[in-house]
């Protein structure tokens, strides 16, 4: 397409290769009230994308509850933003980046890591702490390797240059993830509550500037990509894919941080997905103002570029601002220091039309609310996934000893330790980290203060698979859970929504059910959500993913003076569960490691126990009653005390129950517990029993092996080298 | 107690070692952009980690070349106790005021951990706070901190007791197994010939409070005070 080429003619395999149907290029006639040239094609395309209009989506979103007295902004924004005392907010958002990953790790993976840590920064707020949630195909799949070692080298690569602490995450292997991984990324950021920034551009004259690096052709329907599935030719689309520079967005961080201390800027908006395209439509939408765009003023990196590959180019670190007028010269100045570009491209209009301006030609007009607001919405048929009958514990009969079976799951591609991944990431920098990775949550201080910020990502996507609403509920559930472990008081989730195609019934029914189990919890656990984002048709050839609605959380501890890690402290403890055992084997690692088998209805939620469990841990550890909590989740009751002595080099002797199945006992993912270490038992029985509680003995800490009953054990050294070696030795013979 | 940190684009641990040296010296330090030629006069100057110029061409090589480094270059002539931490070491071999270089890691990869460190030499302004053969635990986060000289260059240093830190274990072994990123003889900090010049990978700084899990690194910065007052 030559730069003057606006009268490409749009023929019905052009505006199908656009990503629209039949009925919504009827739509757009008719909002055009003509045929649109390849520019306003090329618009309508991306802005009327699943990854940017939420289309299938939008319908269950509006349910989910988004408000709480500390909410200062929910869901809409380019984050969401907590108020978290003493004049300060926590702003955050948790972000996909999966197809991009998977055509080039190295640079999707890092790239997804640069474009959240820009909607956090649009807002006014430092990244201070990254976090992130990847799901790989199962682990002897030939690609899983190449695609883990790409995409950890990508977060760090971009995180540790932009000095941000990566603290905490989760990583899965499934079958259902060989043909398309999850690289889902958190930031956590701090302003000041009276200085958040908007997006909504106001001030008829005002200018509308670009700051940034300069716009390349990368990434060119890079949105259109990420809403459709995959097929075999995929990775020829590589060259959809970004390329990051972390270097230019540190000083695009700085700068913008500099301008901000000033009172030069009306709006603000990062460049993301659809680029100048959807910031600047999102910009005027919200504000209800025109725009007209000089096209040719746009800093470009390449001869020859045309109008429509300026509106859908998805070059990194670039930002749009409105300034207040003859502010530009200041405000270039702060630029110029960091050695940016900033460029004047437009300015704002009372005609509520965005008009693209080409060396003075018209190259496009097009209303903005009917393209913003109206884009399609569909109420998608659906259907509910069957339940799966409970497993009764006692069919369940011991194949090889509780020992054995603890050594197999803690060195299985599930639970062996993360430990090669977080070192690869810088998570001490800022000097702030007080829980480091491998723990419930990772914490982060508050510079100058005692006060400290907890952040987690949590999902189990096989129990979302046997049932959405209990898998929703339980992805919100466990993120509360982990916050609390910490001694943090959970205040709100992002939630990063990835699902199979959504136009099959069965894929649109997880979705739903997903959303209604969040919903749920969100409302009982005071838990709202304030950002988000959906990945829809993450599958390939018609094989969907495992469901996936990774949830992140954030909760704040008052003084760091008192909180918790997982690692016993002293061998003196007693360890004591916190909350109800039911004996869910149904979907639990032990069936799936030492059965085989992945099935059962996962363990249900029971989400005022969940508060109430959460509550009285939380004061256990405030009241500084209690220094060392692991929740229960992946593996059970006996992994969960493992990792605890592991952490702390401490061993410790479980008791069996007098009665009942100690494969359930020990293994079972009931929901809604935590372990606790402490040398004063009965102050914790009672205040757990005050609180409508269950509190319960279950064994006593020390020595340095893992026993059951007095009897059979596993040292701490053994148990450390299966659970620390199964990553580096599995990583290492990648190399060919 | 004046304290300077040169700032340059790209640097990301700036405010860690503006926490590291308000907290020794009870002052807070002058932050300096890398493009002054002009430095305030102060008794410690510290170059902090990060990234600057991005790491791209080589660690440290851009700024190196910065117009602050002249005026860095004539202080550290001057005897002022001039402390390069991580990207800072880099710098500084890159700007000429310390020997060798640093290669990426043995691993390949970037590691960020605790590791111990054996204190090779206390007699010096940086050390002066812990006893030779001391074991310090620090942590470190870095891609290129594989040191290298050539053995003529490894010699003269030993021999004149400029190696200050060593990769050793918790028992303050200090052999292959010890060296997590390939450096040569396990040396993770050196000074230059008149003893004013310190450069590290590993982070004194992120070692100074409870909090973080260790204050083994606050006597590296009380030595930098003691060692001016």
């Amino acid at each position: 397409m030559s730069a003057n080429d606006f009268n490409t003619p749009i023929t019905p395999e052009l505006v199908k290769e656009h990503g629209l149907n039949e009925e919504e290029y009827k739509l757009v006639l008719e909002i055009m009230g003509r045929e649109p040239n390849i520019n306003e094609l090329g618009i309508f395309s991306v802005m009327w994308s699943e990854h940017c209009s939420y289309k299938s989506s939008k319908k269950w979103l509006k349910t989910l509850p988004t408000k709480a007295d500390w909410v200062i902004q929910g869901p809409g924004e380019n984050a969401g933003v907590i108020d978290i005392g003493d004049g300060q907010a926590a702003v955050f958002k948790m972000e996909s980046h999966n197809h991009p990953s998977f055509i080039e790790p190295y640079q999707g993976a890092a790239t997804g890591v640069g474009g959240i840590m820009r909607d956090v920064f649009t807002m006014g707020a430092r990244p201070i702490a990254n976090l992130n949630a990847l799901r790989f195909g199962e682990a002897d799949h030939p690609k899983t390797r190449h695609l883990l070692s790409g995409v950890v080298e990508g977060i760090g690569g971009y995180g540790n240059c932009m000095g941000v602490p990566t603290i905490g995450g989760e990583t899965n292997f499934h079958a259902s993830y060989n043909g398309n991984i999850l690289v889902n990324a958190m930031t956590v950021g701090l302003a000041d509550a009276d200085n958040i920034f908007y997006s909504a551009a106001a001030g008829i004259g005002n200018p509308v500037v670009y700051v940034g690096s300069k716009t390349g052709r990368d990434g060119i329907h890079g949105a259109t990509m990420a809403s459709a599935e995959f097929d075999d030719d995929s990775e020829e689309k590589r060259p959809t894919v970004q390329v990051g520079d972390p270097f230019t967005e540190k000083l695009l961080l700085e700068a913008c941080l500099e301008l901000m201390a000033t009172d030069m800027i009306v709006a603000i908006q990062d460049m993301g997905a659809a680029g100048l395209t959807s910031s600047s439509f999102e910009m005027a939408s919200k504000g209800g103002v025109g725009v007209e765009l000089w096209l040719d003023k746009v800093p470009m990196r390449e001869e020859g570029m045309t109008p429509y590959e300026l509106m859908l180019s998805e070059s990194q670190e670039r930002m749009l601002m409105v300034l207040r007028p003859g502010c530009e010269d200041a405000a270039k100045a702060i630029f110029d220091k960091w050695e940016l570009d900033f460029a004047v491209i437009g300015i704002l209009t009372d005609t509520k039309r965005m008009v693209l301006k080409w060396h003075g030609d018209v190259a496009g007009d097009l209303p903005i609310d009917p393209l913003a607001e109206a884009s399609p919405e569909y109420d998608r048929p659906w259907e509910p996934t069957p339940k799966q009958d409970r497993i009764d514990p006692e069919s369940i009969s011991a194949k090889v000893s509780h020992v054995e079976a603890l050594k197999t799951l803690i060195a299985s591609p599930d639970l062996a330790s993360r430990r090669w991944i977080w070192e690869q990431y810088d998570h001490l920098v800022m000097g702030n980290t007080i829980v480091r990775p491998g723990g419930d949550a990772g914490v982060v201080r508050v510079q100058g203060t005692n006060k400290g910020i907890a952040a987690t990502t949590d999902c189990t996507p096989r129990y979302v698979m046997a049932d959405p609403v209990e898998g929703g509920k339980q992805a919100v559930a466990e993120a509360y859970r982990n916050l609390v472990a910490t001694g943090a008081k959970p205040l709100a989730i992002t939630d990063n929504m990835n699902f199979g195609n959504p136009e099959r019934p069965r894929i649109m029914g997880q979705f739903v059910g997903a959303c209604q189990g969040i919903g749920e919890a969100c409302i009982a656990l005071e838990f709202p959500v304030v950002s988000g984002n959906v990945s829809l048709y993450n599958e390939t050839n018609g094989v969907g993913i495992m469901p996936t609605p990774a949830i992140g959380g954030v909760g704040v501890i008052s003084d760091l003076g008192h909180h918790a890690t997982i690692g016993i402290k002293r061998d003196d403890s007693a360890l004591i569960m916190i909350g109800a055992a039911t004996g869910e084997l149904g979907q639990s690692l032990y069936l799936k490691t030492i059965e085989g088998r992945e099935e059962g209805a996962p363990p249900p939620v029971d989400l005022n126990a969940e508060k109430r469990a959460g509550t009285l841990v939380r004061e256990l550890i405030e009241l500084g009653l209690v220094r060392t909590c692991h929740d229960i989740a992946d593996g059970g009751l006996l992994v969960t005390v493992a990792e605890m002595c592991l952490a702390g080099n401490i061993g410790a002797d479980l008791h069996l129950p007098e009665a009942g199945s100690e494969i359930a006992w020990l293994f079972g993912e009931d929901q809604g517990r935590y372990v606790i270490a402490t040398r004063d038992p009965d102050k914790v029985l009672n205040a757990a029993s005050s609180s409508n509680v269950a509190a319960v003995i279950i064994g006593q800490a020390g020595g340095d092996a893992v026993s059951i009953d007095g009897g059979e054990k596993v040292s701490l050294s053994e148990l450390r080298n299966l659970n620390e070696g199964w990553m580096p030795n599995f990583m290492a013979e990648a190399v060919q | 107690m004046k304290s300077a940190v040169i700032l340059f684009p790209g640097i990301n641990r700036e405010n860690d070692a503006i926490a590291a040296l308000e907290q020794a010296t009870g002052t807070k330090p002058v932050v300096v952009w890398h493009g002054e030629t002009e430095l305030p006069k102060t008794d410690i100057i510290m170059v902090p980690g990060g990234f600057s110029y991005g790491d791209y061409l080589r660690c440290g090589a851009m700024a190196a070349k910065s117009p602050i480094m002249r005026a860095v270059a004539e202080r550290a002539k001057a005897g002022v106790t001039i402390l390069g931490v991580c990207n800072g070491f880099q710098i500084l071999t890159e700007a000429g005021l310390l020997p060798g270089a640093l290669m990426r890691n043995a691993s390949l990869k970037f590691i960020c951990k605790n590791t111990h460190l054996k204190i090779e030499n206390a007699d010096t302004r940086f050390t002066n706070q812990y006893k030779a053969g001391d074991f310090v635990d620090y942590p470190v986060a870095h891609h290129d901190g594989n040191f290298f000289a050539d053995s003529e260059t490894l010699d003269r240093l030993e021999g004149e007791g400029r190696v200050i830190l060593r990769y050793c274990d918790a028992n303050g072994v200090v052999d292959p197994a010890t060296n997590l990123n390939g450096s040569q003889r396990n040396i993770a900090g050196i000074i230059n010939e008149a003893g004013n010049v310190l450069g590290m990978m590993p982070h004194p700084e992120n070692a100074i409070d409870p909090l973080h899990g260790g204050t083994d690194g606050r006597n590296l910065f009380k030595s930098l005070v003691e060692a001016a007052s």
